[in-house]
């Protein structure tokens, strides 16, 4: 079955961030997020992670999130590719 | 769309008034919108507003009343019970002679419970404070702070708790918490409104096509 969890991420962001179709597609694994774009406050990082929850089928405990997976595109991709194969 | 107000119940009687936005014309329907919770509220708010906009084109009067200690209300958001919620909505219900009720998100859970409803994508009370909380702790960690999530709702039991800028009180975390929507209500899922839902943006958005199709969802129930 081939990975989806790159693409459907770029959508939950989309949704997030309010985006334009496309526009999440420029994101690599070095894209800023939480503490780099403004609009990404722990509100709405709190909403990114219970719609990964919900999209992606996982559970994410509490402890699981730290700075790093927050921090960059790749590091959060990373993190819900590991949650999904780990499942 | 006119500012009001209404009549709304003290626990400890009395009444106090409290804001809402209206669109009356006298109509035969009339439509009480309990808005969405918290931070939810404010970014579901205009497009709250344009879906009441589009009601009245198709010929549907609404009522938006603030829930006591929200929005414009002056009342003490920690003194606030989910009985008083409900009671409160009841009683604007009936100030304003609705017909129907609308929930938006957590507003399901306070629709009254005598008015014929529409759920607009509702969601658990435990739903909307796991969030809260998550956001809470993600705070506490930027500022590098330790939080988490037994402790928090241990204090929130015992002394009331403040998540996302909003105080809750004890009595209203204890009672909020185990909140579900009624399953005897219709439904209108985000699904059949397309898109995805402006409550998960981050900023406050507007979406005239999402606003339209809700509205007209709604309008559909009572064409002939």
């Amino acid at each position: 079955m081939p990975d989806d969890t790159d693409q459907l991420l770029r959508r939950i962001l989309t949704d997030v961030l309010g985006l334009k179709p496309g526009q999440a597609d420029a994101f690599d694994a070095d894209t800023g997020l939480f503490g780099h774009l403004p609009e990404l406050d722990s509100m709405a990082v709190a909403g990114l992670l219970t719609e990964l929850e919900d999209r992606l089928d996982i559970m994410i405990e509490d402890d699981e999130i730290d700075g790093e997976m927050l921090e960059t595109y790749g590091g959060l991709r990373a993190f819900a590719e590991a949650k999904r194969a780990g499942k | 769309m006119t500012p009001s107000s209404w009549p709304c119940p003290l626990p400890a009687g009395g009444t106090c008034d409290e804001f809402a936005l209206q669109f009356d014309a006298g109509r035969a329907v009339r439509l009480l919108v309990v808005p969405a919770l918290f931070d939810e509220g404010n970014r579901l708010r205009r497009f709250t507003v344009e879906v009441m906009r589009r009601l009245d084109v198709a010929g549907i009067d609404s009522f938006l009343p603030d829930l006591p200690g929200c929005n414009e209300s002056l009342q003490t958001l920690a003194a606030q019970d989910p009985t008083d919620w409900l009671d409160a909505m009841t009683a604007a219900g009936r100030h304003f002679g609705a017909t129907h009720a609308l929930g938006i998100r957590g507003g399901c859970l306070f629709t009254p419970a005598r008015l014929p409803a529409f759920h607009y994508a509702p969601v658990k009370a435990a739903s909307i404070l796991r969030q809260m909380m998550r956001a809470r702790m993600l705070a506490a960690r930027e500022a590098g702070r330790e939080e988490n999530r037994e402790d928090l709702a241990q204090a929130a039991l015992e002394h009331g708790i403040t998540l996302s800028g909003y105080a809750l009180g004890a009595d209203f975390y204890r009672h909020f918490e185990p909140m579900t929507t009624s399953p005897d209500v219709a439904v209108i899922a985000q699904e059949q409104v397309g898109g995805s839902g402006l409550w998960l943006r981050a900023e406050p958005d507007e979406n005239a096509g999402q606003a339209g199709a809700l509205a007209a969802l709604v309008a559909g129930e009572f064409r002939e």
